[in-house]
């Protein structure tokens, strides 16, 4: 077939046309794959969906402005069952067949320290998903954490000041037999050390405990004047339960500081008024302001209530867009995917998030960590929506968010209004 | 940690308790597993089904241990259901059934898991009634009333059963069934039909353990995991099928926990229960009460 020299441009102009749409361009790319293994079942399940609907949320927002790098944002992520000997099969998974992009870690502490190794071997960027401390060992320079914390220091150090300003002289520490609960739990033994507190009694228990109630008891013959609490979900509500049922005598101050899970909804509702008194961290309480927080927090109410996920979405779902919005702003300054130029960059750089600005030290944890320590007061049973309202989680550390003194001893807290 | 006699008490005293709620939750396997050597290792997935249930029929103001026993009747059909579907897939085939029937057993606790996952989500439910979240005060210690509750079910759990095996006509067959089914066969019983009726008493009974769950403590889907080593542990401490031997063994464990946990520390509590297993089965390997 003879083809003509007009044919010839013709075909040419079209190809050049078909180049220059950015459509075009997208589906020749492909979407930047992001991979996330996060908890969808287990212990950690019921934060792990509502972290992965605010990280779908985010998805969908950049896709509307245009994804990263022009190219459409698409998430990957599997359940990893609240299960650390899930985790490295499904990040090698993400990488060898999904051939993810980028990597965000698992929601919790457990779950990411299995693939830590995984991605220094392959030296990959790594957005933490509120750990503790995975990294302190391992020392991997493209890891960036989203949680509000650095070290054990920034973590205990409110609940231990709150205390000592009360007048507590000892303390007593309840943890899990975790990494978590470990790593927070020897940081604070190492820091009530450091400012003179006497420790009186020490329980670590298997994540199998069913009942807490001899544990209490003991703490009770203490008389310890402080109880440092280190807890997973389920231990956490046991752990209520049985403070109330056997109480801790009166002189402890202060109860509470690393008990993960009364920040989940479903659990705060439960426990209700038994929730009266404690002093524990959060990650945002209302009344914290931050810019844009108020729109994502109503957006996500939205959605929340049609995916059947925690209604208030107060812990962990700001802080999954903040990575979102991490990644997107350092894509965005780099124009690259790739991790050491991300890594250099967020290293070198404060991003603005719905968080509030973050940037990171060299560990890869918070510059200025901020760990809010809230008391509950005066809760009601079985109504979700006081936990909207201040003065249900009273910010009691650190300055620049103080909503009110602590109440002291925690007897007296129990029935404060 | 100092030693202190009235740490020490209570240790044994709620030793006590927490065994009888160890062994209120390892009755039904005692008959399943204990009596009819059938491997239902999805025992503890059904007790969260029914702690679900109960949960369920909860939220019509029902109180947890009622709605436990109304859902009796309905888990003694899905039991019969159950084991139905086990017998003809697998245990009328052959020698091979025990390997396959664990398979079959897995299978049906892992179905449970997912199925509650679906429908109710992963979050963890609480019930509510007067006895949850108050405790009974005796002199300086102070008890909490739902390990009351689960204790007077546990003894009861354990007395009716003993009394029905012991008997009744259905009772004394099904302990038959479990001693020698040729036997049976030949004074004219249907081995199959007794096997289905225990199937269906043991499943039963887990709806009634699932309620004191829940009372004990929150439910989440995949909470069974927790319970298939405790569990297995009292049957096969207690000697299979003892329903005596069941709350006994319990008794030991939930002791046991406690004192550990008390004086060593809890990160001991299961290795040291687990420990005594190992050495009660060495010197007797039919167990406590075993024939």
């Amino acid at each position: 077939m003879k083809i003509s020299r007009r044919n010839w441009l013709a075909a040419a102009l079209a190809a050049v046309g078909v180049a220059a749409v950015p459509g075009a361009s997208i589906a020749q790319q492909g979407p930047v794959k992001i991979g996330i293994g996060i908890s969808q079942t287990g212990t950690l399940g019921g934060g792990g969906k509502a972290a992965l609907l605010a990280l779908q949320m985010w998805v969908e927002d950049v896709n509307k402005k245009g994804g990263l790098l022009n190219r459409k944002v698409e998430l990957i992520a599997y359940d990893d069952q609240s299960n650390p000997a899930t985790t490295p099969g499904i990040y090698t998974k993400l990488l060898d067949v999904d051939k993810v992009d980028l990597l965000i870690a698992p929601y919790g502490t457990v779950p990411t320290a299995p693939i830590m190794p995984l991605v220094k071997q392959r030296d990959l960027l790594l957005m933490g998903n509120f750990s503790f401390q995975v990294n302190h060992t391992v020392k991997h320079d493209k890891w960036f954490n989203n949680a509000p914390w650095g070290d054990a220091t920034s973590w205990t150090e409110g609940f231990l000041q709150v205390g000592q300003k009360a007048g507590a002289k000892s303390i007593a520490f309840i943890a899990a037999d975790q990494e978590f609960a470990q790593n927070l739990a020897n940081g604070a033994k190492a820091v009530a050390k450091k400012t003179g507190l006497k420790t009186v009694y020490e329980q670590n228990y298997p994540p199998s405990t069913v009942d807490f109630s001899s544990m209490i008891r003991a703490v009770r013959n203490a008389k310890a004047d402080m109880v440092f609490i280190c807890s997973y979900p389920n231990d956490s509500v046991a752990l209520v339960r049985a403070i109330n049922e056997i109480g801790v005598g009166s002189s402890v101050k202060l109860i509470g500081g690393g008990m993960v899970g009364l920040q989940f909804t479903p659990i705060m509702e439960s426990l209700g008024s038994s929730l009266n008194g404690i002093v524990n961290y959060t990650s945002y309480a209302p009344g914290m302001k931050y810019e844009g927080i108020d729109d994502f927090l109503k957006r996500y109410t939205a959605k929340a209530a049609e995916a059947k996920v925690d209604p208030l979405g107060f812990y962990l779902p700001p802080f999954n867009y903040a990575i979102g919005q991490v990644l997107e702003q350092a894509t965005a300054a780099t124009k690259s995917l790739d991790s050491k130029v991300l890594a250099a960059w967020l290293h070198k750089n404060e991003v603005k998030t719905i968080v509030g600005p973050i940037s990171w030290g060299p560990d890869g944890e918070r510059a200025k960590p901020s760990v809010p320590m809230v008391q509950f007061r005066n809760l009601q049973d079985k109504n979700v929506e006081q936990f909207r309202q201040t003065g249900k989680q009273v910010i009691v550390y650190p300055p620049q968010f103080h909503q009110g003194d602590a109440i002291v001893p925690f007897e007296k807290a129990r029935s404060a209004k | 940690m100092d030693f202190s006699l009235d740490l020490l008490t209570e240790a044994v005293l709620f030793g006590v308790l927490l065994g009888c709620f160890y062994a209120a939750v390892s009755i039904g396997l005692s008959v399943s597993f204990g009596l009819l050597d059938v491997p239902h290792v999805a025992h503890p997935a059904l007790m969260v089904l029914g702690a679900y249930c109960t949960w369920l029929v909860g939220r019509y103001g029902v109180d947890p241990i009622v709605a436990g026993i109304c859902l009796m009747p309905v888990f003694f059909l899905l039991g019969i259901g159950v084991y139905r579907f086990y017998y003809e897939t697998f245990e009328k085939r052959g020698s091979e059934a025990g390997v396959r029937g664990l398979a079959f057993f897995f299978g049906v606790a892992f179905i449970i898991e997912v199925g509650l996952i679906l429908v109710f989500g992963v979050d963890q439910r609480m019930v509510e009634a007067a006895y949850i979240g108050k405790s009974l005060a005796v002199g300086e210690y102070r008890i909490p009333w739902r390990l009351v509750v689960a204790f007077g079910v546990a003894l009861s759990l354990t007395a009716i059963l003993t009394l029905y095996l012991s008997k009744t006509f259905t009772g004394r067959a099904i302990k038959a069934v479990a001693q020698d089914e040729p036997a049976l066969r030949l004074m004219g019983a249907n081995p199959v039909r007794i096997k289905q009726w225990a199937f269906g008493i043991a499943t039963a009974v887990a709806a009634l353990s699932g309620a004191m769950l829940i009372v004990v403590g929150p439910v989440e889907p995949s909470m069974d995991r927790i319970y298939i080593g405790r569990t297995f542990c009292v049957v096969v401490l207690a000697g299979l099928g003892s329903m005596t031997g069941t709350l006994v063994a319990g008794l030991i464990l939930g002791v046991t926990e406690s004192i550990v946990l008390t004086q060593f520390g809890a990160s001991w509590a299961p290795a040291v229960a687990f420990s005594l297993l190992l050495i009660v089965l060495g010197i007797r390997p039919q167990g406590l009460f075993g024939r």
